[in-house]
C-alpha cells in the first residue's frame, strides 16, 4: 500500500532528523508549533482589537474630548487626540472584524482545533501538514492585509464587521475606498485559510482516529471541533461569494446590491447572514466542547449525558442553517417568512438548554476542583445563560423591532462571545498550557485575572442591557447629541471605567503566558490526571506525539471516579482486567 | 470489529506498528480530502446560482436567455466537457490496470477537451462583448453571466493545470499504479467541474 509507504517514509525522516529553525518555528509542519502560531497571531490581533474596544469606550463616556496619552496619532485618523466620526465608524468595524475573525476564530479553531485533534484522537499528525502550515500562513497574509488597511487613504473599512450593502458598496457613502476593499480581500483570504483548516480536520478525525477510538469515544471537545469544521467549510464559502460581489461592485462597476442598477441590498443581508449564523456557531462550539472536558475533569466525574451533549450540538449545528433571518426582522423581509424564522431561532434554546443543564448536571454532587481552568469554566457556563437567555428576548420578532440596534445586542453578542468564547478560550488555555508549553500556568496569577475578569466583565456588559432598553442605538458617536439618553450618561461611564479595568487586566493573562513559559513550574505528563489520550505523553509531546506506538483506547473519555480502579480517574488508554470489549 | 489499518514506523529502538481505526478512503486520504472541499466549492457555486435566481426573479425585464445569447456554442462546449470528463474515467482506468499508453492518451485527451472547452469560452465572450455590447457594468443580466461562467472558467482552468501536470508527470514516469490514486482524486474535481457547468448551462442558457 503506498500510504503505508509514504507514511513510513515520513516517520523515519521525522524521528531520523531535527529540522532547522525555520522548518521548527517558522515553516513548521507540527500541529502542535502551527497551533502555537495560531495562539501568538491570535493574541497580538487581540491587543489590537481590544485598545479599539478601549479608544470607542472613551468616546462613549467622555464624547469628543482628547483620549489621553493619544496626541500623537497623525491628522486624519485623530485631531490632537480626539476621536473623529469617520475615526470611530473604522473602530467599531475593525474591532468587530478582528475579534471575530482574526482572534476568537483562530483561537479556537486554527490554536485548539490543531493541538488537539491529533493529541485527543491518537494520530501522529494532521492529515495534511503541508495544508496544515499553507493554512496558517495564508491566515497571516490576511492579518497582514487586514491591518495594512489602517494605512491608506481614507483608513479601514466602516461599515461594520457587517458590511451591509449599499453602504458598504459606495465608496462615498462612508468615505472610504482602498480601506474597504482591503478588507474584502482580507477575508476572502481568510476564507480559503479556513477552508485548508476545515478539510484538514475533518480528514484527520474521519480517517486517522487510533484503534478503539469510536466516534462516541472522542472526547467532546473533538465533537465540537468537527462539527465546527463542517460548519466553516459550508459556511464560509458563501461569504467568499458574497465578498466578490461585492468587491465587483465596488471595483468592476456592477450593481448587485445596488438598487440603482436593478440590484437586491436585501441579498448581500441573506448571503451573510447565511454564512453568519452557522459562523456563530463556530465561534461558541469549539468553547462547549473544551469546557465540557474541563468542568468534567475537575467534578471528577463523567460527563451528565455524553451523547445528549453531542447530539445537542450537532441540533444546534443544523438549526444554524435554517435561522439567518433572526438577524433581519425589521429589513423589510416577507412578515411570514420572519414568523419562521422566530420559530427557528427560538427552537435552538432547546438543545443550549440540554447543554446547559449538562454541565449542571455534571457538577452536582462532584468533588469540584477550583483550578483557574474551572473557574473560567463555570464563568463559561454563567455567562452563556445570560446571553443565551437574552437571545431568547431578541429571538422573538416583535420584541426585536425595538430592541434590534440597540446596545441590547451588543450586550447579548458580548456575554456569548466574551462571556462565552473568550472564557472558554482562557480556560482552554490554562487547562492546556502545560501540554502546550511543558510548564504549569500560574495558579495564583490565573484566579486573580479571572476575578478583576468576571466582576468587571459584568461590570461593562450588563449595564449594556439596560442602556438598549432605555433606547440607546448602537453605532453612535456621541450619545450625548440625544436628549432622551442624557439620564443615562452615568451608566456610560460606569461602562467605560470597568472597560478599562478589564481591559487592563488582560495584561495579566498575557503576562502569566509569558512569565509561565520561562519561570512556571515544570509540568508533569498528566498534571490534572486527566484521561484523554494526550496526557498519556510527555508535555509538552515529541515529535510524532507518542514515543513507541500510538496507545488504543479502551473506554468513553469520562471515566472519573470509576468503581474499577483505585485512583479517581481511568485514562482512555489503560487496559484493565475487565475492561469490556477491549480491542484486538 | 473491521480489521484497523497498520501504519509502519521505523524507529531507532523497535521497529513498532501504530494500530488506527478502518479509514473511510483506505490508503488515500487525499480523496477524502477533495470530496471535503469540494462540498465547500459546491456552496461557493450554490450561494452564486442562487444569488443570480434572486437578481432574475425581482427584475421583470429579464431577457429569455436563450434567445438572447444563442446556445449552438455552449451545447457544443457542454459535449466537450462530457466528453473530457469520460476520458477522464478511461485515463483513470488505464492507470489502474498499469497501462501507461492508454493513462497518457486519455489524460491528453482530457487536458485537450479543457483547452478547447476554455478556448471556445473565450471566444464566445468576444462575440457577445463585440456584437452585443455585454459588459458587467451594462445590467445584471450581463454582469450574472459573466460572473457565473467566468468563475466555472477559473475552476476549468485551475483543471487543465491539475490535469496538465499529471499528465507531465506521468511522462515523465513518476505515476506508477501505484499512484493510480493522485489520478482518482484529480478526476473526483474534474468530474465535478463538468457538473457544476451542467447546472450553470441550465440555469445561465436554458432556462
Amino acid at each position: 500500500m503506498s500510504s503505508t509507504a509514504a507514511v513510513a517514509a515520513h516517520g523515519a525522516r521525522a524521528e531520523h532528523h531535527a529540522p532547522g529553525f525555520w522548518r521548527t518555528y517558522v515553516f513548521s509542519e507540527d500541529h502542535k508549533m502551527i497551533a502555537k502560531q495560531f495562539l501568538f497571531m491570535a493574541l497580538f490581533m487581540m491587543s489590537i482589537g481590544g485598545l479599539m474596544a478601549m479608544l470607542m469606550r472613551w468616546e462613549l463616556a467622555f464624547p469628543e474630548t482628547q483620549v489621553p496619552g493619544f496626541h500623537w496619532v497623525p491628522e486624519p485618523f485623530m485631531y490632537d487626540g480626539a476621536i473623529p466620526p469617520n475615526t470611530y465608524n473604522a473602530m467599531f468595524t475593525m474591532h468587530a472584524t478582528i475579534m471575530i475573525f482574526f482572534v476568537v476564530i483562530p483561537i479556537l479553531v486554527g490554536c485548539f482545533g490543531n493541538f488537539l485533534i491529533p493529541l485527543m484522537i491518537g494520530a501522529r499528525e494532521m492529515a495534511f501538514p503541508k495544508l496544515n502550515m499553507l493554512s496558517f500562513w495564508v491566515g497571516a497574509v490576511a492579518g497582514v492585509i487586514m491591518l495594512s488597511s489602517f494605512f491608506v487613504t481614507g483608513g479601514p473599512a466602516a461599515a461594520g464587521w457587517t458590511s451591509y450593502a449599499p453602504l458598504s458598496a459606495v465608496a462615498i457613502y462612508t468615505g472610504v475606498d482602498w480601506g474597504q476593499n482591503l478588507w474584502c480581500i482580507s477575508i476572502i483570504v481568510l476564507g480559503a485559510s479556513s477552508l485548508m483548516g476545515s478539510i484538514n480536520y475533518i480528514a484527520t478525525i474521519v480517517n486517522m482516529r487510533t484503534r478503539g477510538m469510536y466516534f462516541f469515544r472522542l472526547p467532546l471537545a473533538i465533537w465540537s471541533l468537527f462539527i465546527t469544521a463542517i460548519l466553516m467549510l459550508l459556511a464560509l464559502p458563501m461569504l467568499t461569494t458574497a465578498l466578490a460581489l461585492l468587491l465587483f461592485d465596488r471595483m468592476g462597476g456592477t450593481h448587485f446590491f445596488l438598487p440603482s442598477g436593478g440590484g437586491e441590498p436585501l441579498l448581500w443581508q441573506h448571503l451573510f447572514w447565511f454564512f453568519g449564523q452557522p459562523e456563530i456557531y463556530v465561534m461558541i462550539l469549539p468553547a462547549m466542547g473544551i469546557v465540557s472536558d474541563i468542568i468534567a475533569t475537575f467534578s471528577r466525574k463523567p460527563i451528565f449525558g455524553y451523547r445528549t451533549m453531542a447530539y445537542a450540538m450537532v441540533a444546534i449545528a443544523f438549526l444554524s442553517w435554517i435561522e439567518w433571518g433572526q438577524h433581519m426582522f425589521v429589513s423589510g423581509m416577507n412578515p411570514a417568512l420572519g414568523a419562521a424564522f422566530m420559530i427557528t431561532t427560538m427552537i435552538v434554546a432547546v438543545p443550549a438548554a440540554i447543554e446547559t443543564f449538562v454541565w449542571l448536571g455534571t457538577l452536582y454532587k462532584g468533588n469540584v476542583h477550583y483550578t483557574a481552568a474551572m473557574m473560567n469554566a463555570l464563568a463559561f457556563v454563567a455567562m452563556f445563560v445570560i446571553g443565551g437567555m437574552s437571545g431568547i428576548w431578541m429571538a422573538s420578532a416583535p420584541v426585536d423591532m425595538y430592541l434590534h440596534d440597540s446596545y441590547f445586542v451588543v450586550a447579548h453578542i458580548h456575554y456569548v462571545l466574551f462571556g462565552g468564547s473568550l472564557f472558554g478560550i482562557f480556560a482552554g488555555i490554562t487547562y492546556w498550557y502545560p501540554k502546550m508549553f511543558g510548564r504549569m500556568m500560574n495558579e495564583t496569577l490565573g484566579k486573580i485575572h479571572f476575578w478583576i475578569t468576571f466582576v468587571s466583565f459584568n461590570c461593562t456588559f450588563f449595564p449594556m442591557y439596560i442602556l438598549g432598553m432605555a433606547g440607546h442605538m448602537r453605532r453612535i458617536y456621541n450619545p450625548q447629541q440625544y436628549d432622551f439618553l442624557t439620564p443615562i450618561i452615568p451608566i456610560n461611564e460606569f461602562i467605560s471605567i470597568s472597560s478599562f479595568v478589564l481591559g487592563a487586566a488582560q495584561f495579566l493573562f498575557l503576562a502569566n503566558i509569558v512569565w509561565s513559559c520561562f519561570r512556571g513550574a515544570k509540568a508533569i505528563d498528566n498534571p490534572w490526571h486527566a484521561n484523554t489520550l494526550e496526557w498519556t505523553t510527555p508535555s509538552p509531546p515529541p515529535q510524532g506525539n507518542w514515543r513507541g506506538t500510538v496507545p488504543i483506547v479502551y473506554r468513553g473519555p469520562y471515566e472519573y471516579s470509576s468503581p474499577e480502579v483505585a485512583e479517581d480517574f481511568l485514562p482512555q488508554s489503560q487496559s484493565i482486567e475487565h475492561s469490556p470489549a477491549a480491542p484486538d | 470489529m473491521a480489521p484497523g489499518v497498520t501504519v509502519v514506523t521505523h524507529d531507532h529502538s523497535a521497529a513498532h506498528a501504530d494500530r488506527l481505526e478502518p479509514s473511510l478512503t483506505p490508503g488515500n486520504l487525499g480523496k477524502l480530502g477533495m470530496w471535503t472541499f469540494l462540498a465547500g466549492d459546491a456552496m461557493i457555486f450554490g450561494a452564486a446560482i442562487a444569488a443570480y435566481g434572486a437578481l432574475r426573479i425581482n427584475n421583470p425585464n429579464w431577457p429569455v436567455p436563450a434567445d438572447y445569447l444563442g446556445i449552438t456554442t455552449p451545447a457544443v462546449m457542454t459535449f466537450i466537457l462530457i466528453c473530457s470528463s469520460f476520458t477522464m474515467v478511461e485515463a483513470l482506468d488505464g492507470v489502474q490496470h498499469g497501462k501507461q499508453s492508454k493513462f497518457q492518451m486519455f489524460m491528453a485527451l482530457t487536458v485537450l477537451g479543457g483547452l478547447l472547452f476554455l478556448g471556445m469560452q473565450a471566444f464566445e465572450w468576444h462575440r457577445l462583448i463585440a456584437e452585443k455590447g455585454m459588459s458587467v457594468q451594462r445590467d445584471l443580466f450581463d454582469a450574472t453571466f459573466f460572473i457565473l461562467t467566468g468563475f466555472h472558467g477559473c475552476h476549468v482552468f485551475g483543471g487543465v493545470m491539475y490535469n496538465g501536470v499529471l499528465l507531465i508527470r506521468a511522462m515523465m514516469g513518476k505515476i506508477p499504479q501505484a499512484k493510480a490514486g493522485l489520478v482518482e482524486v484529480a478526476g473526483l474535481y474534474w468530474q465535478f467541474v463538468g457538473l457544476v457547468w451542467i447546472l450553470i448551462f441550465t440555469f445561465i442558457y436554458l432556462i
